[in-house]
């Protein structure tokens, strides 16, 4: 041993002075290979999209049926004549603007050419998974609820958990799907063509479209969204009037529009948006969160029916998420239809069935089966994300992307996906807080899962309903794709048992009581005279 | 061999080689094994200390195996591969196990001289981490490790006099993006993609301490310095690429056998005193060296 130590103290005592001479190649070389060993570029898929140019540009949408403004009255300007002064000047903006186009102006106006629903859409699901956070606790173990009142207070408002994520995509889906089909009728009224068309020296940046350019589709999608999102996101108010005043510049830009058929279309959309307003003030879900004594009576009255209630497993326990969702005003059918499709009850909490359902939710536990993990974590959509329905929001704008619908189809179909996840929504809470039933782990010590257990009951599952819902609507729209979306939500679906938050019933119930729910969107969409648009 | 680059919410595998200023000679192989246990309660929710009750305490078990080859005096190939197992002690998320990264290195004598009373060195290193294990890299603070293949330079200043030393090192890591399983995910913006594009890092490390034939004990502090990334926002679940940082104080015991030739203990221990989107992990490990000739050197008899 002391040879090694001495052979080794003797090369650290070896004195070297031609080192420095290998110091600088080597390093060179180790430079060159650690900048190239290492890929940092990314090209996200919404970078991807090309710039929308619709394979029929549904003149006829002006009669379409609307969700809630058949009986509406708006009003908007007369256009300026294409010889006023005024239209004059508006056309000398887009030239001298098109004169210098800087790249970060290009940029606006690739990204925006994909399609205002479409970028909107992308900005609501931002706005969720921003906020999609439960509140921290407060220092005695309750905890704060985030106020509309004051929404940049801790906790930020709004806590954008599933169903509230499900509603803001339904009431801002719809109204950009009302505000389109009126913006349609004024365009035909006024026929004002595209500024690229009244004068030769302007450029298309944008596809050219047959479309009149009065109203601008672009700014009634911007108005009506960024007034609805006055109550949904009002904490980002800023960013969301930076990116409307963005698109106008856009379409500017682009030659696609001048500045007045932008005015005029963002008020229109504003008029739209305060319909939903008054809707959506009145629909119940400000009350969702219920109150101490509604979280009590629920668990009293479970226990008094011979069953187990559910309790919260966080800790901290918290109030279970939004117990009164079920209340909340649906789109596609009267309230009565919410308890009518209520699912028969779950297994009682001593029957083999869920015993037997409890042994598989722990085999699951036990799996480490990596396809599981991937499939529980690619469907977990859970904290810091878009939800379940943004999900399926995303699933659809990469398909319908590929389909090169007008502006005014794009709002319609994601309406009808948005209005079947906000109604799938209450109708698995009807679910879930008429039986208030335990989740596995709350029976089953020793299962553990494979992501976090979400703070509500067990029975139904809301990644169930949401996807069945959402796989129906958007089977009808592509039919195509009807199988393959499908097997998603069968997915979507497994995975809350392979995560083994869920007992198999929960899933197959969830999403057959989902796809009920998106047939009645389906059925809507039948009448609502756009056909398939295919 | 793999040094204190991927401390943080992944897990710490510990082992001093790399980063010291020792060398084995050519034709010579030290064979190591290593055990670390790391656990914290508390963590940094960006600059926001916290505890999580439905995690508890989260710990790891890390077994790792290595090697040091001298391929001459002056340069030695180092490997080392763990295997992981965490666990939350409440709350109902699953731990997970399995093989995590092999690191590689390159250790080079550069410079070796005398400087006043003592003997000065300086190392260059380059090493790699290339992910082994399928784990799933975006289920922190559980999962094994980031699944990110990187490449870091090291250089390594020592001055001994006598016995006693001191040795600053300074570090930066390449990061390679990963792929999560997710498709989409936010982080101060949306990202519509399943790639994920990891900060680089800094890793800075003063020790000081003292060697001789039979025992070395040396005191460490390392700071660990995510370069960008973002913070964890409160109450949110941590990610692959947030800023993480960390200020950690260690020590490092080895003793070498006198009458078993070439086998040595190691044993210590880091803590991390001040961080930023990770866990106050405290760090202690045990192991064995053993190092042994691969050819016949009848000096050795």
């Amino acid at each position: 041993m002391y040879s090694l130590l001495k052979r080794i103290n003797l090369i650290n005592k070896k004195v070297m002075k031609k080192s420095i001479s290998y110091i600088l190649p080597a390093m060179m070389i180790a430079v060159s290979v650690f900048n190239s060993s290492c890929k940092k570029d990314i090209q996200e898929r919404n970078q991807e999209y090309p710039a929308l140019a619709p394979t029929n540009i549904d003149l006829n949408a002006d009669t379409w049926t609307p969700i809630l403004t058949a009986s509406s009255t708006f009003t908007i300007a007369t256009p300026d004549a294409v010889t006023t002064p005024n239209y004059l000047a508006d056309l000398n903006e887009i030239k001298s603007y098109q004169h210098n186009l800087t790249s970060e102006q290009k940029d606006i106006i690739k990204y925006w050419s994909a399609g205002s629903v479409l970028r909107w859409n992308e900005i609501l699901r931002e706005l969720v998974a921003k906020h999609n956070l439960p509140p921290y606790q407060n220092d005695d173990g309750s905890y704060p609820f985030p106020s509309a009142a004051n929404p940049l207070a801790y906790p930020l408002f709004p806590f954008s958990n599933p169903p509230y994520a499900a509603r803001a995509y339904a009431y801002v889906s719809a109204a950009q799907y009302d505000a389109l089909v009126q913006a349609w009728k004024f365009k035909k009224q006024f026929g004002r063509p595209a500024p690229y068309k009244t004068d030769a020296t302007i450029q298309a940046l944008v596809p050219k479209s047959e479309l009149p350019a009065y109203p601008s589709e672009d700014a009634v999608v911007a108005g009506v969204t960024a007034k609805m999102m006055e109550l949904l996101f009002p904490g980002d108010l800023d960013y969301i009037r930076q990116r409307a005043a963005e698109e106008k510049l856009y379409r500017i830009m682009a030659g696609a529009n001048t500045r007045s058929d932008m005015d005029a279309g963002e008020s229109l959309g504003r008029q739209v948006a305060d319909v939903f307003l008054t809707r959506a003030r009145g629909d119940k879900a400000g009350a969702a969160i219920g109150k101490p004594e509604d979280w009590k009576a629920l668990e009293v009255n479970t226990a008094a029916a011979g069953n187990t209630p559910w309790i919260s497993l966080e800790l901290p326990k918290r109030p279970p998420m939004l117990p009164l969702f079920t209340k909340v005003t649906p789109f596609l059918f009267p309230t009565e239809t919410v308890v009518a499709l209520r699912p028969a009850p779950p297994f009682g909490t001593n029957t083999p069935e869920f015993k037997k359902e409890s042994d598989e939710v722990l085999a699951m536990s036990k799996d480490h089966s990596r396809e599981h993990e991937r499939i529980v974590a690619f469907w977990a959509d859970g904290v810091g994300t878009v939800t379940p329905p943004g999900h399926w929001n995303n699933i659809a704008a990469d398909e319908f992307v590929k389909h090169n619908f007008s502006e005014v189809r794009w709002a319609r179909n994601l309406a009808l996906l948005n209005m079947a996840e906000m109604d799938a929504a209450i109708v698995c809470w009807d679910a879930k807080y008429f039986y208030f039933n335990p989740r596995p782990t709350q029976m089953v010590m020793n299962i553990k899962t494979l992501t976090g257990i979400p703070n509500f009951p067990s029975y139904t599952s809301g990644h169930s309903n949401f996807s069945g819902a959402a796989a129906t609507v958007l089977g009808y729209i592509i039919p195509e794709k009807a199988k393959a979306f499908m097997d998603m939500a069968n997915e979507a679906a497994m995975s809350r048992l392979y995560g083994a938050i869920h007992y198999r019933s929960d899933c197959e119930v969830g999403l057959q009581t989902g796809i009920k729910v998106g047939q009645y969107a389906v059925n809507k969409g039948k009448a609502d005279g756009a056909g398939t648009g295919n | 061999m793999l040094a204190l680059g991927c401390v943080v919410f992944s897990q710490t595998v510990n082992a001093q080689t790399e980063t010291d200023a020792l060398m084995i000679p050519k034709n010579y192989f030290c064979a190591a094994g290593i055990y670390t246990h790391n656990s914290w309660d508390h963590y940094w929710e960006g600059t926001f200390k916290r505890e999580n009750l439905n995690l508890g305490t989260i710990s790891s078990n890390v077994y790792a195996v290595g090697g040091n080859y001298g391929l001459s005096n002056r340069v030695n190939v180092l490997f080392m591969i763990p295997y992981i197992k965490t666990n939350a002690s409440a709350g109902t998320l699953r731990g997970q196990s399995g093989v995590q990264d092999i690191s590689l290195a390159v250790k080079w004598l550069a410079v070796k001289q005398e400087v006043g009373r003592g003997l000065l060195s300086l190392h260059a290193i380059v090493s790699g981490v290339i992910p082994v294990g399928n784990y799933q890299a975006d289920f922190l603070p559980l999962s094994l490790g980031m699944q990110t293949k990187s490449i870091a330079l090291r250089g390594l200043v020592n001055y001994q006099v006598g016995r006693f030393f001191v040795a600053g090192a300074g570090q930066y890591v390449r990061k390679d993006n990963i792929t999560i399983d997710r498709d989409s995910y936010y982080t101060t913006e949306m990202h519509y993609t399943n790639q994920v594009a990891m900060p680089n890092a800094t890793n800075f490390l003063f020790s000081t301490g003292y060697r001789s034939l039979k025992f070395n004990a040396e005191a460490t502090l390392t700071k660990v310095n995510t370069i960008g990334g973002f913070d964890i926002t409160k109450n949110n679940m941590p990610f692959p690429s947030n800023n993480m940082d960390a200020t950690l104080a260690g020590g490092v015991f080895k003793y070498m056998f006198q009458s078993i030739a070439g086998l040595e203990l190691t044993a210590g221990g880091n803590y991390v005193l001040k961080g930023r989107n990770v866990g106050q992990n405290l760090s202690v490990f045990g192991g064995v060296y053993y190092v042994f000739s691969l050819k016949k050197n009848k000096s050795d008899k």
